[in-house]
């Protein structure tokens, strides 16, 4: 059954897809962009964007610059990233199963990140590869392994996907791997145990641009793979016979999309640890505006994810201030009722 | 114009036992006809389709078109000269009825191109020959069984291709909706002489729309030919042991086929 609504919202189909692009672009870029410029001066100290971008005044006694370069924007930044590579991944998942509650952390594939990420800081992985270095891998190879189970649950018998399967099937999968995460937290020591459950419940705790930086090569390839991707994700959600039978190369795309999600899904959790719900929530609402057009849908989840999720970490670190939520926090009770709510009307 | 040549396959699963779905089967559609695939449950019907498609590769025979051997062909390029309309077809988001005929302009765009006023010209012509132009701004999922049908062959139309496929177009559809799919079929090949290979399993919508039929039987061709001389009481028996009387109706104007009991 499709999500519908009776009325197509938002914009007019037939207005040329160009235009429609441009606007998708601009209207949830300046949300995107003001996001990033605002979110910063908000905080125990106030400061003011004037100032913080005063050229008059050296850096150096510039506080307000300061603060806002150094101590904010780096978890800003963190945010946007990780906002919006899980709500991509969540529209490739979306449209490669055909199911609109397909997302990365019920797909069971944030659980397999995280699992993977935490085993490389618990046990001090250290290697790299082509400059990735050992968490973003480690949580990579963790979203593929768990995506691999589901997936293959899912194709198995070829007879398309059904939404029971896969829903247990991430469900399964995501309980199994936090039982695997339970114990190797078992083994670790205490004051890294702790740092581990604030991070497992997703979190942005990110001080300075290293690990923004780290995560960005994964994130690069991912971006270059998601962009070959919007119109072949239209044809494939209304079957991959019928895309096949429209020239589109099922096989290849498919292993792209899947590479893709799974590495930036994985770069998000090296980030910010397993943040759930994003991946779900935001292609939804970008859909209730934009339509179903993946050339729409995509951009716009990347940018109004970033936004999606600067809003979130700042209720987060407001909220209960000086004391931080962890955002996973605020993302989950957003998006439990949202999802709720979802799988209500599918019913 | 569409030849296949000596056909046979075998599902992965199946092939070490050597039950082949397919046993050299040939074919010829010249340009402009409409070819009838029948046969019982699992005569294999749906699979040639799906080898003359592209989707399937044969184990052993080949397909051209117009000559060139589809194998030699990208995936582009064989949706640009042939297109398939299912029996059904469902989509998991809310796309409009007019995205969902410009989907078929994919083959003729590049991966970054969006579609200009030439394929938005192509695919209102395809939504006017279908009857489907009012329906063209609403969601897709909430036309009804015989107005999806009449897009997806809208859709198919947009791709331009210079052949049809279509799988049991009218097997979930009420009778109202698969008369009106019918008329729909004939008047596009009569308008547009647009080729076209049906399966189906209602005989009288192959007497009113084929030209030619081919009946299958557990992968095997048993008879081919003109619509008239082929579908026979004798054939219909062999085919699925069933004794009908076929006559010709005056005033449907074709054939008709009335199953009478189950042959012994």
């Amino acid at each position: 059954m499709p999500a519908r609504v009776d009325a197509l919202a938002g914009v007019d189909r037939r207005v040329p897809i160009r235009q429609r692009l441009l606007w998708t672009v601009a209207g949830f870029g300046t949300l995107a962009l003001a996001a990033v410029v605002f979110a910063p001066l908000v905080g125990s100290t106030r400061i003011s964007l004037a100032s913080a971008f005063d050229r008059s005044i050296p850096y150096a006694d510039n506080i307000d610059a300061q603060i806002f370069f150094v101590a904010r924007l780096p978890r800003v930044l963190a945010a946007a990233l990780v906002g919006s590579a899980l709500a991509l991944s969540g529209v490739v998942f979306q449209a490669l199963l055909r199911n609109p509650l397909a997302s990365p952390d019920t797909l069971g594939v944030s659980a397999g990140a995280a699992l993977g990420a935490m085993m490389a800081i618990t046990f001090s992985l250290d290697f790299s590869l082509l400059g990735i270095s050992a968490v973003p891998l480690a949580s990579f190879a963790g979203s593929m392994g768990a995506l691999a189970i589901v997936y293959g649950l899912s194709t198995a018998r070829r007879r398309g996907t059904s939404a029971v399967v896969l829903l247990l099937g991430g469900v399964t999968v995501h309980a199994l791997l936090s039982a695997v995460i339970a114990f190797v937290q078992y083994l670790a020591d205490f004051t890294q145990t702790f740092r581990n459950v604030r991070w497992l419940m997703g979190s942005l705790d990110v001080a300075s641009y290293a690990p923004i930086a780290a995560a960005l090569g994964p994130l690069t390839i991912a971006w270059a793979g998601f962009a070959t991707l919007p119109r072949v994700l239209d044809l494939l959600s209304v079957g991959s016979e019928s895309a096949a039978a429209r020239g589109v190369n099922v096989e290849r795309t498919e292993r792209v999309a899947l590479i893709s999600a799974s590495l930036a899904t994985g770069a998000a959790v090296s980030l910010a640890g397993p943040v759930s719900f994003v991946g779900i929530i935001v292609p939804h609402l970008v859909r209730l505006i934009v339509g179903a057009d993946h050339r729409l849908v995509l951009p716009a989840s990347a940018l109004f994810g970033g936004a999606f999720l600067i809003g979130c970490d700042l209720v987060a670190r407001t909220i209960i201030a000086p004391l931080e939520l962890p955002v996973g926090i605020v993302t989950a009770i957003i998006g439990g009722p949202v999802f709720l709510w979802l799988l209500f009307r599918r019913v | 114009m569409l030849h296949a040549f000596d056909i046979s396959f075998a599902y992965p699963q199946r092939r070490a036992a050597g039950d082949r779905v397919l046993d050299r089967v040939s074919l010829d559609v010249a340009r402009g006809t409409v070819v009838g695939l029948l046969g019982p449950n699992g005569s294999g019907k749906t699979t040639l389709l799906r080898i003359l498609a592209g989707v399937l590769r044969p184990q052993s025979g080949r397909v051209t078109i117009d000559g060139r051997p589809i194998e030699e062909m990208t995936r582009r390029d064989l949706a640009r000269h042939i297109a398939v309309v299912p029996q059904e077809t469902h989509s998991a988001f809310d796309f409009s009825v007019i995205d969902m005929v410009l989907m078929g302009r994919y083959p003729h765009l590049g991966i970054f191109e969006l579609e200009g006023a030439n394929d938005q010209a192509i695919a209102r012509d395809a939504l006017a020959a279908t009857g489907t132009s009012a329906l063209q701004a609403r969601p897709f999922a909430t036309l009804s069984g015989g107005e999806k049908q009449r897009v997806v062959i809208a859709s198919a139309l947009a791709q331009a291709s210079d052949v049809l496929l279509l799988d049991e177009p009218t097997a979930a559809l009420d009778l109202g909706y698969q008369f009106e799919i019918t008329a729909l079929l004939r008047r596009l090949n009569a308008e547009r002489r647009t080729t076209m290979i049906v399966s189906t399993h209602d005989l009288n919508l192959a007497a009113a729309l084929c030209e030619r039929v081919v009946l299958l039987k557990q992968g095997r061709v048993v008879a081919h030919g003109e619509t008239e001389a082929t579908l026979t009481a004798e054939n219909i028996r062999l085919l699925y042991e069933v004794d009908a009387d076929v006559q010709f109706h005056p005033l449907a104007g074709h054939l008709t086929v009335v199953p009478i009991a189950r042959s012994r």
